[in-house]
């Protein structure tokens, strides 16, 4: 049989934007085993497993932790120290 | 067949735990990339809540008494499998003659995977080190060398990859159960996630 493969991390748009309003695969992330830092859309996902699991492509240690119920849903990131998410700028205070 | 005769099937089989659909191949389901362990490196290292470790060669493990437990298996992404056919050396076994005063057990698997069960539940004919498969050495997919087999709880509970035990007086839940998955996961009170 073949190797398990993983998937782009690109894939988690859709799982976390039902979470969660930003989208995370535009974030950047920085892994708390190796201290990689990238983009969540590197992110090497492995989906045939009772949650999806997103790995850091550097270290191959376990970044994310996404579990989804029927009712509920769990995120798990305590393998990356930080995200980094873009924002919209925020509006200057206009000058007296 | 008919889809109303599957369909009878599915929900009156008494050998099916609620919410499960019986499957006839065996998917493989991993939460990372799989771990390539050569035999003569392979190792079984039980280590007790006081440090004491027992360790296990390869060689060694082969020189225990093996059993050929038949079981059908349950995974909590709702498939089962009936009458799986496995080859390994029972818990009663490796754990015979080790001093504990432990309560719960943590599997550890090469690859990092961890996942906690009571020690009852690795006792009394109920638990496996296996490593062969349909009469054939456990594929690597499938968590060969050796994997844990504890057939009456749902299947991440039967550790892939399997490295060693660690008891412990208290329960530290492992790699699902840390992650909204059932900390025992009995597939026939359905317990899935936390609070089922």
């Amino acid at each position: 049989m073949t190797e398990m493969s993983y998937l782009d991390g690109n894939m988690l748009d859709g799982p976390l934007r039902e979470l969660l309003a930003v989208d995370l695969s535009a974030a950047t992330g920085r892994c708390a085993s190796c201290g990689m830092v990238g983009p969540m859309a590197g992110l090497r996902v492995y989906a045939h497993a009772p949650g999806l699991v997103g790995r850091c492509p550097a270290c191959a240690e376990v970044m994310l932790r996404l579990v989804r119920a029927p009712d509920r849903a769990w995120l798990d990131l305590r393998g990356a120290t930080y995200l980094q998410v873009p924002m919209p700028p925020t509006v200057p205070p206009s000058p007296r | 067949m008919s889809p109303g005769f599957q369909g009878r099937r599915r929900t009156t089989d008494p050998a099916l735990p609620p919410g499960q659909y019986l499957t006839e191949d065996f998917p493989v389901l991993s939460a990372g990339p799989t771990p390539r362990v050569p035999l003569d490196r392979w190792e079984f290292v039980l280590t007790t809540e006081t440090g004491d470790e027992v360790r296990w060669s390869w060689a060694e493990l082969m020189e225990l008494p093996q059993e050929t437990p038949t079981v059908d298996i349950h995974c909590v992404t709702r498939w089962s499998k009936f009458g799986t056919s496995w080859q390994g050396v029972s818990l009663d076994v490796l754990l015979d003659g080790v001093d504990t005063a432990a309560d719960y057990a943590q599997a550890h698997s090469y690859g990092g995977y961890t996942t906690n069960l009571p020690l009852d539940d690795l006792r009394d004919g109920q638990a496996w080190v296996v490593h062969g498969y349909d009469g054939e050495p456990l594929p690597a997919e499938h968590g060969g060398p050796a994997r844990l087999l504890v057939p009456h709880l749902y299947f991440w509970k039967s550790a892939k990859w399997v490295r060693g035990l660690r008891l412990t007086v208290e329960d530290e839940p492992g790699f699902w159960e840390t992650a909204g998955y059932h900390d025992y996961g009995d597939p026939w009170r359905e317990q899935r996630y936390q609070g089922d």
